[in-house]
């Protein structure tokens, strides 16, 4: 498959992060991270436990705001703007543990989902989304909460894609899910970002299967970032086999 | 018979009989406190005034009711061998129960199934009933206590106009508001004040003091707009008693304790209902003064005000801010995240519960004419939370049941005479009514822990109507 650099063709970024540091409280948890996600891309981030991904992502939403460095985001800058005005901007989060509405219907969420888009478009992308997860368009009545594991997994994705956001911003999709369905979220993600030009920014602990789909990859290790580069270039490298693939798969 | 009995069955009957003498032992003990001494007032002093009787009897009742249970009802199947036959009413009884049950359920789907129309029947009933036992009072001279019904079911329906507002905040936001009464009393002195110092109709009042009681809820939103669950609850419940003190210590301005009485009375389009004057209700359309014109017009007044409530609140349900407070009743984070600005949610959430809370207030000062601080203490907000609990958070029908239920029920008990006739002259009912309450609540907490009516019917749907039912099982349930 011969994908064109998207590096070469936009210079500026969707997503530009640079020197960012975070804390909770006194812990440092990001240390001055540098990273960016360009228009059509997906890119992913992996690291051990507890290494800060999820802190990374929830640090682009505004909360926890970072200290220092700045975060850009379609030409603006957003490190100062709350949660709820930096989504505005069209950005989307299937957040980690999928915070789905546990008594609201499969249906009722997806419409929270597009929340801020024009209510014309619901209809039909309501569609577009049924359509990729045909499991919710049985359970559309079914409370949200009594969905299978995988299938709260969906609707968490789903429900981000109502938003017709810019950027799609993926916390563990594959958490807790069997192989054949991570096989077949990935390969929607895959679909996605190859017909409609979704870019996505993918937090995985699942590092084979992520590598694979991204473009381009980070590693993330104690809050910093060590490694980056094509997905498949890290695929090949020592470091990240030993750390993340061996005994994996 | 003895020597049929199994090792199991005798186990089983030893375990009865101890159960219940604990059971015994603290009624027993409980009962000796509360029920066997009674303090009566005798020649200038207070005497202790033993009832042993009593006590002995809750305890004999409370041991053989807790056996009856084990052996007839928990412990049925291990006992029910051909040794130890259980009298056949007793099985008829206890089948004829299970049918009850079954009943039940299948009237609360009917109760869902019916939906739309059994709305509108119960709605036309409440309009056109009135009306009509008005009729057959003055035309065929039937006598029944109107005046009394009307009170009541003008009662009623307060508590259910407020048991809809709270249900916004509560029900829909997951807001837990133990301080409601605030704005109902805002409601009412708002319309008393209005109307005794700038002479402003009922009419004009009634928006404005839903204005004002709105804006008090934005006033106590803005503070609490961080807090969740039991810290929000604590400061809420501060707020109802803040005002209510303010209200009774700001002598110049709210009368104090001593309230405020002479609030103007509601007039039909500026008749007035008078028995004398010029230009006044029954001399206008012809009648013959009737002092349950009024009480009918009442009637209606917050009959209309109660469908307002309901029906906003069913009208927001299906716009985006009410899908809001429901979603920021699910998970607010999972909310921001989608965009939504928690904040300005949770501040409309507050006002639009305080508007018709305010609303409700001013009709309360119409109708009693007389208001005080003494109306709005803590235990009309534990009633109207009580009554949005035990219908079932979040629910408009289960209101409507709890109202009746509970409103109805202490004026029933009010009006037990029969009960004199058991218990001695002396018997109140009405005083009992706080422990039937207590039963109640345990009652609801047992069988139905998420409320009466836990069904919620979701405001979209793909194709068929589908109620999404309540599972106890389900999984990432905040609650
Ligand atoms: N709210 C919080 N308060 C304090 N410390 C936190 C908080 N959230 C996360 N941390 C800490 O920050 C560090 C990074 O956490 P984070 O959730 O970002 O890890 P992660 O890379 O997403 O891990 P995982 O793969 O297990 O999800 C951890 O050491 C964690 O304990
Ligand atoms: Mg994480």
């Amino acid at each position: 498959m011969s994908q064109p650099n998207p590096l070469l063709e936009t210079p500026e970024p969707l997503l530009e992060i640079k020197g960012v540091n975070s804390f909770y409280g006194k812990i440092q948890a990001l240390r001055t991270v540098d990273l960016s996600v360009h228009r059509g891309e997906i890119v992913t981030l992996i690291g051990a436990n507890g290494a800060g991904k999820s802190t990374l992502m929830m640090t682009i939403c505004g909360k926890p705001p970072c200290r220092d460095g700045t975060i850009r985001f379609d030409g603006r800058d957003i490190h100062a703007l709350p949660m709820h005005e930096i989504m505005r901007l069209g950005i989307a989060q299937s957040p980690e543990g999928r915070r789905i509405f546990g008594r609201m219907s499969v249906l009722e969420n997806l419409q929270l989902g597009a929340f801020l888009t024009d209510p014309h478009h619901f209809e039909e992308d309501l569609e577009r989304v049924l359509q990729l997860f045909p499991v919710l368009k049985e359970r559309s009545g079914q409370r949200g909460g009594t969905l299978s594991g995988g299938e709260q997994q969906m609707l968490a994705i789903a429900r981000a894609l109502m938003g017709r956001p810019k950027l799609l911003l993926l916390d563990e999709p594959s958490l807790g899910l069997a192989p054949l369905i991570v096989k077949q979220i990935f390969s929607i993600l895959k679909e996605l970002n190859r017909t409609q030009n979704l870019t996505v920014f993918l937090v995985e602990q699942n590092a084979w299967h992520a590598l694979h789909l991204a473009h381009r990859a980070y590693v993330m290790v104690n809050g910093r970032i060590t490694l980056s580069g094509k997905g498949s270039e890290l695929l090949e490298k020592e470091e990240v086999r030993a750390a993340y693939l061996e005994g994996g798969q | 018979m003895t020597a049929a009995f199994s090792k199991k069955q005798k186990a089983v009957v030893k375990g009865a009989i101890i159960s219940s003498l604990m059971a015994a032992t603290m009624a027993f003990l409980l009962s000796i406190f509360m029920l066997g001494l009674r303090t009566k007032s005798a020649a200038g002093a207070l005497v202790l005034e033993p009832r042993f009787t009593l006590v002995a009897g809750i305890t004999v009742l409370v041991f053989s009711g807790r056996l009856l249970l084990h052996l007839f009802w928990w412990n049925k199947k291990a006992l029910s061998s051909h040794s130890f036959k259980q009298p056949g009413w007793f099985e008829q009884l206890a089948s004829s129960k299970k049918i009850g049950w079954f009943g039940q359920l299948a009237l609360a789907q009917k109760l869902k199934g019916l939906g739309k129309h059994g709305g509108t029947i119960m709605i036309a009933l409440c309009f056109i009933l009135p009306l009509l036992l008005f009729f057959f009072n003055l035309k065929l001279g039937t006598g029944l206590p109107l005046r009394y019904w009307f009170d009541i079911a003008t009662l009623i329906l307060t508590y259910i106009m407020l048991g809809w507002g709270l249900n916004i905040v509560v029900g829909l936001a997951g807001l837990l508001d133990l301080g409601y009464v605030a704005f109902y009393a805002i409601g009412a002195y708002s319309y008393a004040l209005l109307a005794q110092h700038f002479g402003l109709s009922f009419w004009l009042c009634l928006p404005l003091a839903g204005l004002l009681a709105a804006t008090w809820g934005v006033i106590l939103g803005f503070p609490v707009l961080r807090l969740r669950g039991d810290y929000l609850a604590i400061v809420t419940l501060a707020f109802g008693e803040i005002i209510r003190i303010i209200l009774l210590n700001w002598y110049q301005f709210t009368g104090g304790p001593d309230g405020l009485s002479g609030v103007p009375r509601p007039s039909f389009f500026g008749l007035p209902f008078k028995r004398y004057g010029d230009q006044t209700f029954h001399i206008f359309f012809g009648l013959d003064y009737s002092s349950l014109h009024r009480i009918l017009f009442l009637y209606y007044i917050i009959l209309l005000l109660a469908l307002l409530t309901n029906f906003v609140t069913h009208k927001m349900r299906r716009l985006p801010i009410g899908r809001a407070w429901e979603a920021l009743r699910e998970d607010e984070t999972a909310c921001r995240s989608l965009g939504i600005n928690t904040v300005n949610t949770k501040l409309t959430a507050f006002a639009t519960g305080a508007m018709f809370g305010g609303f409700a207030g001013s009709f309360f000062a119409t109708r009693q004419g007389f208001i005080s601080p003494e109306s709005f203490t803590f235990i009309e907000s534990a009633i109207i939370l009580a009554i949005v609990v035990l219908g079932g958070m979040g629910s408009q029908i289960g209101v409507v049941i709890a109202s009746v239920v509970m409103i109805g029920g202490f004026e029933l008990l009010r009006n037990m005479e029969g009960l004199k006739y058991v218990f001695g002259q002396e018997f109140d009912p009405s005083l009992y009514r706080m422990i039937l309450f207590g039963f109640a609540m345990v009652a609801i907490m047992v069988w139905k822990p998420r409320g009466l009516i836990s069904a919620r019917l979701p405001t979209i749907f793909l194709k068929t109507e589908t109620a999404v039912s309540p599972s106890p099982q389900n999984k990432g349930d905040a609650q």
